[in-house]
């Protein structure tokens, strides 16, 4: 999650100062991501110091006061500049990086269990997908009382189902695969006798480029 | 008192070398204001296990008790009336009638119950209203959308305050907004008191449910426990 990124979002409305910042920062991502005081500030920071935002120095103390805080020890408001405004434009269209392959710890142990004697991989399977589907119970609950208004909430909840739903998905497509390979006969020995160059199967993964 | 319980139930079908073993030795308790959702891979024995706590089909060995009472000793009208007023079937496909309305597809089964005809379309309006149906009383199926008929087809199930719904994929082919539809009157309707066993592969919908129990060769394998509270997901580790 970027919060320079989430707070030049913020600083596209108008001006703010840190605290207000880091308020209405956890109130759109549903209150599912708590930010730091510091961190708000060390962002801004670096913000002004890259010229993306810069202190609103003249509206500083009305707005200060506008804001129902007490006069006198004013904070320092920030504004978005055009290079900022420009950065957030650019941000919001570029893909996140989902290209490279996960080295996922999950894949391992599943990967891990069929090499081990005497271990049932499809009961390693199982237990994981029991913990995934208790885990999804747990966020499917947070849904339960919302009848729709905090829409930013249930969306940060949807992602981390859709996210956990995919796990359970490839572990599902994991024991089947396996099953189907087992009653013909596939044991992991024949496996390191594969024909694709183990070269060229990493170099199709991206692990060597 | 369970709504549904199945005792050490098994199935078989066909003899000899043909036979195949649906399920072996399968315990679920049901109570009231309980969703259970059974998940597993196809030919797990899923759908069996709801067909014969639906008491359409008999178990080779083990006891299905509804209410508390076993299936086994009612007569063939007994268990017909059991299937009328206290067990409610949904379906993936909906199984409406196309030649009648939402409210007449609705209101049928209290018909058919000795229910006078004016008062089970009552009863039909008032469970279509329910589901925010209303306005779609007098519409065909091939009027409604699918998230609708499958709505039309939860009210059906549900009507005349049946204790006991059984669903098979009870989402079918509905994109996900209006899956997550479904599940949520599933469950709404288990807080008022319904116990229901829920049919489905997908964890996104079986998560809904207070207990999911998984299958595998006809076998419960596992199962999830109650969690400590969805509040645990929002602690940040300190």
């Amino acid at each position: 999650m970027s919060v320079r990124h989430a707070l030049l979002a913020l600083l596209s409305e108008g001006p703010k100062y840190g605290l207000q910042l880091r308020e209405e920062f956890e109130a759109r991502t549903g209150e599912v991501w708590p930010l730091n005081v510091g961190q708000v500030y060390t962002t801004l920071q670096r913000l002004e110091r890259d010229g993306l935002v810069q202190a609103a120095n003249g509206e500083q103390a009305a707005e200060h006061e506008a804001l129902g805080n007490t006069p006198g020890a004013p904070q320092k408001a920030y504004r978005i500049t055009d290079a900022g405004s420009a950065e957030l434009a650019r941000w919001l269209r570029v893909p996140p990086d989902l290209s490279s392959p996960p080295r996922d710890e999950l894949v391992m142990k599943v990967l891990v269990a069929v090499t081990v004697p005497g271990t049932d991989v499809h009961e390693v399977i199982q237990a994981h997908r029991t913990y995934l589907v208790q885990l999804m119970q747990e966020w499917t609950r947070l849904k339960e009382h919302d009848d729709g208004p905090d829409v930013a909430f249930v969306l940060v909840v949807d992602a981390e189902l859709f996210r956990l739903d995919s796990v359970v998905r490839w572990l599902d497509a994991a024991d089947g695969r396996l099953r189907r390979a087992m009653a013909d006969g596939w044991t992991p020995a024949r496996a390191a006798q594969a024909t694709i160059p183990a070269l060229a199967r990493r170099r199709r993964l991206g692990v060597v480029r | 008192m369970s709504v549904l319980e199945l005792r050490s139930i098994s199935k078989v079908y066909g003899k000899g070398a043909a036979e195949v073993q649906a399920l072996r030795d399968i315990s679920l308790s049901v109570p009231a204001g309980t969703m259970v959702a059974v998940m597993g891979p196809s030919g797990s024995g899923k759908s069996t296990l709801l067909t014969i706590a639906g008491t359409l089909e008999e178990p080779t060995s083990g006891a299905v008790l509804v209410g508390g009472r076993d299936i086994a000793a009612m007569s063939g009208g007994g268990k017909a009336r059991l299937r009328r007023r206290t067990i409610g079937y949904v379906f993936q496909d909906f199984n409406l009638l196309p030649g009648l309305t939402a409210a007449e597809n609705v209101s049928l089964p209290l018909e058919l119950d000795g229910m006078s005809a004016r008062r089970a379309h009552l009863a039909g309006i008032k469970a279509l209203e329910d589901l925010g149906l209303g306005d779609r009383a007098g519409r065909f199926p091939d009027q409604l959308s699918g998230g609708e008929r499958q709505r039309v087809a939860i009210a059906r199930a549900v009507v005349g305050e049946r204790s006991l719904l059984l669903a098979d994929e009870p989402s079918g082919a509905l994109d996900s907004v209006n899956s997550e539809a479904v599940m949520r009157l599933i469950h709404t309707y288990c807080k008022r008191g319904t116990a229901a066993v829920v049919v489905t592969h997908d964890a996104q919908l079986a998560s809904w449910a207070d207990r999911v129990v998984f299958l595998r060769d006809g076998r419960l394998v596992d199962q999830t426990v109650p969690s400590a509270g969805p509040e645990s997901l929002l602690e940040q580790p300190s």
